[in-house]
């Protein structure tokens, strides 16, 4: 088993890292790509699979090549991710909604 | 579920290695000085970018070994036969090497300082790493949680951190390490290799009725079967946060 060089359309980089062939990693390994995206952590935040309604963290998906997510419980695709130098396509198709803790002002 | 907190614009920041440190059969951790670093939590990784001469660049995620010091991190990386970032980092990397680093990232599989409530740590091979940094946080913020560690590792060459580990426990500081050999355990060992198992997790760990935080790490097949034993036991599935990185049949 080897590292995958992740040819993809971002110029031959890998997306989220620890990329490996035949292995799924979860949602942890997205933070970084979100992270560029969104303001809050969104791997810690509550996604609602629109295929079976589970709800979870997003931390737990399952996520393939790096850049495909999906439920745990039913493996549809709830969310993907594609990089280019300079942009990044989001597709949330797959998650009927999300929830975030916002801390309630002291 | 952790608060949302607000982050920033996430960005690549430059790396220098400040020392390289062999830490067992393959595995090194690289120390790091990372100007502008935030600080972080135990848990949390990095996304790691290196770039070749000719342009040609790659990243990876890495977990963070260390308690937060400062703008200095510390990164374990095992060696995975034939990769193509790991080889270079446990083998080729020296102190004065510059690279990029983008985080701290990830905010589920994080252990804070000031939660008082009993811990149950299971890692296999190098899903040690993102724990030995509970470890060390523990420490590092007098922290009284009582911590009870199970380590599964393919044979006693791959132990990650074998002297500090012993030495945390033997402090009797309210830390319990058990080792667990899948391949084969070194000679007088009371338990045979093999993989874990639901008796060696209720020794190892707490009661469901304490209701630990647990946190477990490592390749695909050990998360699930941990997390598929701590629930048989009785565990709470909503205090069982994983997370899954490696190669399966790798170190583990």
């Amino acid at each position: 088993m080897s590292e995958s060089p992740g040819a993809g359309p971002a110029g031959g980089s890998t997306f989220g890292g620890s990329t490996l062939d035949g292995s799924t990693l979860d949602g942890n390994v997205l933070a970084g790509a979100l992270g560029e995206i969104f303001a809050a952590d969104i791997t810690s935040a509550l996604g609602q699979c629109a295929s079976c309604l589970r709800t979870g963290p997003l931390a737990e998906t399952r996520v393939y090549s790096g850049a495909v997510a999906r439920c745990p419980a039913c493996a549809a695709v709830v969310l993907r991710i594609v990089r280019a130098p300079d942009r990044a396509w989001l597709d949330l198709r797959g998650l009927r909604c999300i929830q975030f803790a916002i801390p309630a002002d002291q | 579920m952790a608060r949302a907190a607000v982050l920033g614009r996430l960005s690549w920041r430059v790396a220098t290695v400040a020392a390289v440190r062999d830490e067992a059969a393959g595995a090194r951790t690289i120390v790091l000085d990372v100007p502008g670093w935030p600080g972080h939590a135990a848990g949390q990784h990095v996304d790691l970018r290196l770039t070749a001469a000719d342009g040609y660049s790659t990243q990876r995620s890495y977990s963070i070994a260390s308690a937060p010091d400062g703008e200095r991190i510390e990164l374990t990386v095992v060696s995975i036969s034939g990769g193509e970032v790991s080889p270079y980092l446990t083998e080729v990397a020296e102190a004065g090497d510059q690279m990029e680093v983008r985080g701290p990232v990830g905010g589920w599989f994080v252990w804070q300082p000031d939660a008082p409530d009993p811990v149950f740590l299971l890692g296999g091979g190098s899903g040690l790493v993102p724990l030995m940094a509970m470890i060390r946080s523990r420490a590092a913020a007098g922290s009284r949680a009582e911590f009870r560690l199970l380590y599964s590792v393919r044979d006693p060459s791959l132990v990650l951190y074998r002297y500090e580990l012993r030495e945390r426990a033997a402090e009797s500081s309210g830390l319990s390490v058990t080792c667990a050999f899948t391949r084969s355990a070194p000679p007088g060992s009371a338990r045979p290799a093999g993989q874990i198992d639901a008796g060696l997790i209720a020794a190892a760990g707490w009661p469901p009725a304490r209701r630990p935080a647990i946190f477990a790490c490592g390749p695909t097949g050990f998360v699930e079967a941990a997390a598929n034993l701590l629930v048989d036991l009785g565990h709470d599935p909503g205090r069982i946060k994983t997370e899954r990185f490696g190669p399966s049949g790798g170190t583990l």
